[in-house]
């Protein structure tokens, strides 16, 4: 996914939306912060999802970390590779790394997230 | 703003996240743990320990107050000999796990940097008549930890003495670009390796001079990783003021019949009761890590609770150790870490998790 193309979350998930289908991931910025990534804990396909609510968990060897949802929809395809290796999720954040496809709700858009421009704004003006 | 240590400049500019430890700025991490902690099993590993309490004794009767005040047998040190006690309060409970070193002219002491000023008061405290003068010289030195199986040949010419003729435990007073240094053949991760403490002034200069030899530095975050895979306590974890060294299963540090010290009739009679929690190791099934302060269960009933856990690098697994009652502390006992509200199975193994291999 090219990353000037896709919808930031404050909370630094990513948002590429093909379609009524939205993948899922975490920032660079967001992994460079966290690194020694051991566990990330996913929903289940089917789940339904709300913007801005707990979905899952990523953990590092320092700390533990909610991931929350950037739409609302419905979980329809889990990245299973991470199990066996979470460092995907570092090693290739917007690629192979992807943590999960949402099949928007109906209706649903992505106009409450950032855009790459705003999400680069907020990332300089947190101090990095 | 905590202190900092004359490293810290070092430090950020290899690129280093700093934390506040003890009361000091310290490095977290350089790269990754888990590559620093690779780096150290499998080569060299260059810490700044700088932040450590460094006490000296000076005066005819620095062996009685370290005696006084120190769970070992300090008497029984030969010159260089170094050797890990513990100084307890009168409950037997723990005030700080130290080294106390034997030098040519004098004893010395290592301490937990957070308990630097706590052991300073408490020596002054206890120190009575006894002719002795304690000093510390924490902010005038440097102290850094070369850990991996690579560190004695990488400090071979560093100083004047070859750390790998000292026996693992020993040290000597040497030179360091002309001045005086001491070098010890000690360490915290559980591997064969040197710690080197110079004045102030040649602390930049001997950490790029061990780097520019191939230690890869390292911060504390592979610092609590290795440390634990060794199964090494760590004070406000593993010990504190209200845990007796025994049920710590550091017995081996507790020399009760060397003579009286502050703690040892508390340890007689907490010796006597076979109710209180014991250390034990814990390896998870899954890879979520149980953190200090999660509670160990068995068959859902709460029977002790974690003091460190982590995911360990070289044995990739989730370890932990843990306080838990007697009666679910034997190898091989099924029991769970409740890791955020759901019970992940563990077991009992013995510690320590990693022992180096010996050649």
């Amino acid at each position: 996914m090219d990353p000037q193309k896709l919808r930031y979350a404050k909370t630094h998930e990513w948002a590429g939306r093909e379609g009524d289908v939205c993948t899922v991931g975490l920032t660079k910025f967001a992994v460079e912060q966290l690194t020694d990534v051991i566990y990330i804990e996913l929903p289940d396909v089917g789940e339904p999802t709300a913007a801005g609510d707990g979905f899952g968990e990523i953990e590092s060897v320092k700390s533990v970390n909610d991931l929350y949802a950037p739409v609302t929809g419905e979980v329809i395809a889990v990245n299973d590779k991470l199990e066996t290796d979470p460092s995907l999720v570092s090693k290739d954040p917007y690629g192979a790394g992807w943590l999960v496809k949402i099949k928007l709700e109906e209706g649903a858009t992505l106009d409450h997230l950032m855009t790459a421009e705003q999400y680069e704004k907020q990332i300089a003006a947190e101090g990095h | 703003m905590g202190l900092r240590t004359p490293l810290y400049d070092w430090h950020l500019s290899r690129g280093a996240r700093m934390v506040d430890f003890g009361g000091w700025d310290m490095p977290v991490q350089y790269t990754t743990i888990t590559d620093e902690h690779a780096a150290v099993r499998r080569a060299a590993g260059l810490f700044d320990v700088s932040h450590m309490g460094r006490l000296t004794f000076a005066g005819p009767d620095a062996l009685a107050l370290i005696q006084h005040v120190y769970t070992n047998d300090a008497a029984t040190m030969t010159e260089g000999q170094v050797r890990y006690g513990l100084v307890c309060n009168e409950r037997g409970g723990v005030r700080d796990d130290v080294l106390v070193y034997r030098w040519p002219n004098g004893y010395a002491m290592v301490v937990n940097a957070g308990n630097r000023e706590k052991i300073v008061a408490w020596l002054d405290a206890h120190k009575g008549t006894r002719n002795v003068e304690v000093g510390d010289c924490t902010t005038q030195t440097v102290m850094a930890a070369v850990q991996g199986p690579k560190a004695l040949e990488l400090c071979r010419d560093l100083t004047g003495a070859d750390p790998s003729t000292l026996g693992y435990y020993h040290g000597v007073p040497t030179i360091y670009e002309g001045v005086p240094c001491l070098v010890s053949r000690t360490g915290y991760t559980g591997e064969d390796g040197v710690e080197i403490i110079v004045p102030a002034e040649q602390g930049v200069s001997l950490f790029n001079e061990l780097a520019l030899r191939g230690a890869t530095p390292c911060g504390l975050g592979a610092r609590d990783t290795l440390r634990l895979e060794a199964a090494m306590p760590l004070y406000g974890h593993e010990l504190t003021e209200e845990i007796d060294p025994l049920q710590a299963g550091l017995g081996w540090a507790v020399k009760m019949d060397k003579g009286d010290f502050i703690g040892r009739d508390a340890l007689l009679r907490r010796k006597e009761d076979g109710s209180r929690p014991v250390r034990v190791g814990l390896e998870l099934e899954g890879k979520r890590i149980a953190r200090g302060g999660a509670a160990v269960l068995r068959d859902g009933r709460s029977v002790g609770r974690v003091t460190s856990g982590t995911f360990a690098p070289t044995l990739h697994k989730a370890l932990a150790m843990a306080y838990v009652e007697p009666a679910s502390s034997a190898v091989g006992t099924v029991l769970a870490a409740d890791v955020r509200g759901k019970a992940e199975a563990a077991r009992v193994v013995g510690l320590p998790f990693y022992r180096r291999p010996r050649t």
